[in-house]
């Protein structure tokens, strides 16, 4: 859970060597789990760093926002209108994505940090959720409402007709110099992105930085006598966070360049917080695996069907088959829902920080076990709490 | 420059309609250990806190030296070289002792706010020897990887004196540092407070345990229903048939 050692910044790039084999692989070794396919694995990269920046929020000063989702709805309305309006190259999508969302993180922050606890939280809910009525009504000039925005042929795309790309027929696709932002290669941009992302995300966990946001999350009134003065750190956090989000918010509109409003529904802040619940608070990795288990079973469950369940229970007699199918089908298809409900309620009851938990407590389990037959062996397994 | 590093100015505080503290004058010298004492409820704790500017007195002010601290946010009282122990110590439970202690040390060194979030905290290494220094003042320092909430009490007290030493304040406030101590803790503590002592640092000191008090205190103010009834050396308050009558209950002493 916690990390309470100090760690040097050579463990730091071999953390960074195996996570980007890890993932640079996923093509490979997601294949035997039906995961290899573009699509999830983009949505794995991008709401994995939808969720460590939320982590450096939440799981760094315990500010529990109930608003993220505002952050990448704007992210990716601003990416499609960079799209719209200069080129398709992603780089200006993702950098104006980015920064307009670290400004409106700024300007919410600014008045939701004024409040701590449960107030925070609803004050942000407030704000995503005016954020997303506005879409709907207000803003419909700038988020064209329901329809939601779209490329179109007769759009502006100034440095693209500038530099004479001439969109053919079919509508143009998001593209990094000519690498699209569609099938395998959209997986490498957002994957390279998360790397990068990361890795800041690692330096803020091992900065001095990081550590006074931990202290703010364990005793924000010490912190004051201590001579701190906390609004600006968790205005930086937030701003940060809020950038992150912003990130992902452009890369989803990278891989699929429509943007609506169901973006920034309260359902889509509370997905994340869902996530980093379930990967674990606080922890490093916890928050990629989150969101790689929550997307994961998204698409696998939600895919099942009535006629997929009955088939595979067909071995059994028609009555008994047709009745398992049904109590079954509760739990997948559209009622996925009610499976990751009750996960979750497994876990904040028996794992409470999450599957990094898990994951710590079978590893001790593990090393007692192998300690007490080899004894030579205790100096190779250091402390655990380190991921 | 007055000779005064603490000069507390007819301060009253109320609470609703009961006054905590009424008409109160301090005065503590540069260098001297200063201690409050009087009965339960009598204001004591509310004077630090007025002090440290978790309070705002209905009337009066509060000097650091030249320097106003009333109206002023504890973050900035602290900056400007006070810092306190609680009653109940006040830590970071969450984290190792040796972060507990870095982190007062990074707010002497960097002020209020400091971005630097790509910085690694594995390259501070003057921080953390200053902090591992001070572990070893107070006699915690084999326990520096352990996380402060699985402390003992007495230890979490001791970790919150060597955070607040390592910022050097130029006053020193302690409430009860030794309540609850067992005496062989308390011995230590005062070993620890008289060794402070001869780094010249101005310490006001609240504290029940009488043998602490006598031990340490060059000045003694007698604190009860929020006035100040009796003020001098250890000698004359003990002598004193007010403070007797008021707080000692005519106990020998």
């Amino acid at each position: 859970m916690t990390n309470t050692k100090i760690v040097s910044p050579k463990q730091d790039i071999l953390y960074m060597v195996i996570l980007s084999a890890v993932v640079l692989t996923m093509p490979i070794w997601l294949q035997p789990f039906g995961a290899a396919y573009p699509d999830l694995m983009q949505k794995f990269m991008i709401f994995g760093i939808f969720a460590i920046g939320y982590n450096i929020l939440f799981g760094l000063t315990g500010y529990l926002s109930f608003g993220h989702a505002a952050f990448l709805g704007v992210g990716s309305y601003t990416a499609v209108w960079s799209f719209k309006l200069l080129s398709m190259n992603v780089i200006p999508a993702l950098i104006f994505g980015t920064v307009l969302s670290g400004l409106f993180a700024l300007a919410i922050g600014f008045v939701s940090l004024r409040r701590s606890g449960i107030y925070f939280s609803i004050l942000t809910l407030a704000f995503a959720q005016m954020s997303y009525n506005l879409a709907y009504s207000v803003l419909t000039p700038i988020t064209n409402g329901e329809t939601g925005l779209q490329l179109t042929q007769g759009d502006a795309r100034i440095l693209d007709r500038a530099a004479g790309i001439q969109a053919d027929a079919s509508l143009p696709t998001p593209n990094l110099f000519g690498i699209e932002g569609i099938g395998y290669s959209g997986f490498y941009i957002c994957a390279a992105l998360m790397l990068i992302s990361f890795f800041i995300y690692l330096r803020i966990f091992r900065s001095p930085f990081g550590l006074k946001l931990r202290a703010i999350k364990s005793n924000q009134s010490r912190m004051g006598y201590t001579g701190y003065n906390t609004r600006p750190y968790l205005m930086t956090a937030f701003v940060i966070s809020g950038m992150y989000a912003g990130l992902a918010g452009s890369l989803l509109a990278v891989t699929d360049p429509l943007a609506g409003a169901e973006r920034m529904q309260w359902t889509a802040s509370g997905e994340i917080v869902l996530i980093t619940i379930l990967g674990g608070v606080g922890t490093l990795i916890g928050p990629l695996l989150g969101a790689g288990v929550i997307k994961y079973f998204e698409n696998i469950l939600s895919a099942f069907n009535d006629t997929v369940l009955v088939n595979a229970f067909s071995f059994l007699p028609d009555w008994l088959a047709n009745g398992v199918a049904s109590v079954l089908g509760l739990f997948v298809g559209d009622g996925w829902h009610l499976t990751l409900g009750l996960v979750f309620m497994l876990i904040v009851i028996f794992l409470p920080g999450g599957i990094m938990e898990g994951i710590n407590r079978l590893w001790r389990l593990v090393s007692n076990r192998s300690s007490s037959s080899a004894e030579d062996k205790e100096k190779e397994q250091p402390s655990t709490k380190e991921a | 420059m007055s000779e005064y590093i603490l000069d507390v100015t007819d301060v009253d505080k109320n609470f609703g309609g009961l006054r905590a503290l009424s008409d109160i004058n301090l005065r503590v010298k540069e260098g001297t250990v200063h201690a409050i004492i009087g009965p339960n409820g009598a204001g004591k704790s509310t004077l630090l806190n007025v002090i440290v500017g978790r309070l705002a007195p209905n009337r009066g002010r509060v000097l650091l030296g030249d320097e106003v601290l009333t109206g002023k946010q504890p973050h900035e009282i602290n900056q400007l070289g006070v810092a306190r122990v609680f009653q109940t110590p006040e830590i970071f439970p969450d984290l190792s002792l040796l972060q507990n202690v870095m982190i007062p040390a990074f707010a002497k060194r960097d002020g209020e706010f400091k971005m630097g979030f790509l910085k690694s905290l594995f390259a501070e290494n003057e921080i953390r020897e200053q902090a591992e220094h001070l572990l070893e003042d107070v006699g915690l320092i084999d326990h520096q990887d352990q996380i402060a909430s699985s402390m003992s009490r007495g230890d979490k007290r001791r970790l919150e004196l060597a955070m607040c030493l390592g910022q050097r304040p130029k006053l020193f406030l302690l409430d009860e540092p030794t309540a609850g101590m067992s005496r062989h803790d308390t011995n230590r503590t005062i070993e620890l407070l008289q060794r402070i002592k001869e780094r010249g640092m101005t310490k006001v000191i609240i504290e029940h345990d009488m043998h602490v008090v006598f031990s340490l205190a060059d000045r003694i103010s007698v604190l009860a229903q929020g006035a100040i009834i009796a003020e001098g050396t250890p000698e004359e308050v003990r002598n004193d048939p007010r403070v007797k009558e008021a707080y000692l209950g005519g106990e020998a002493v």
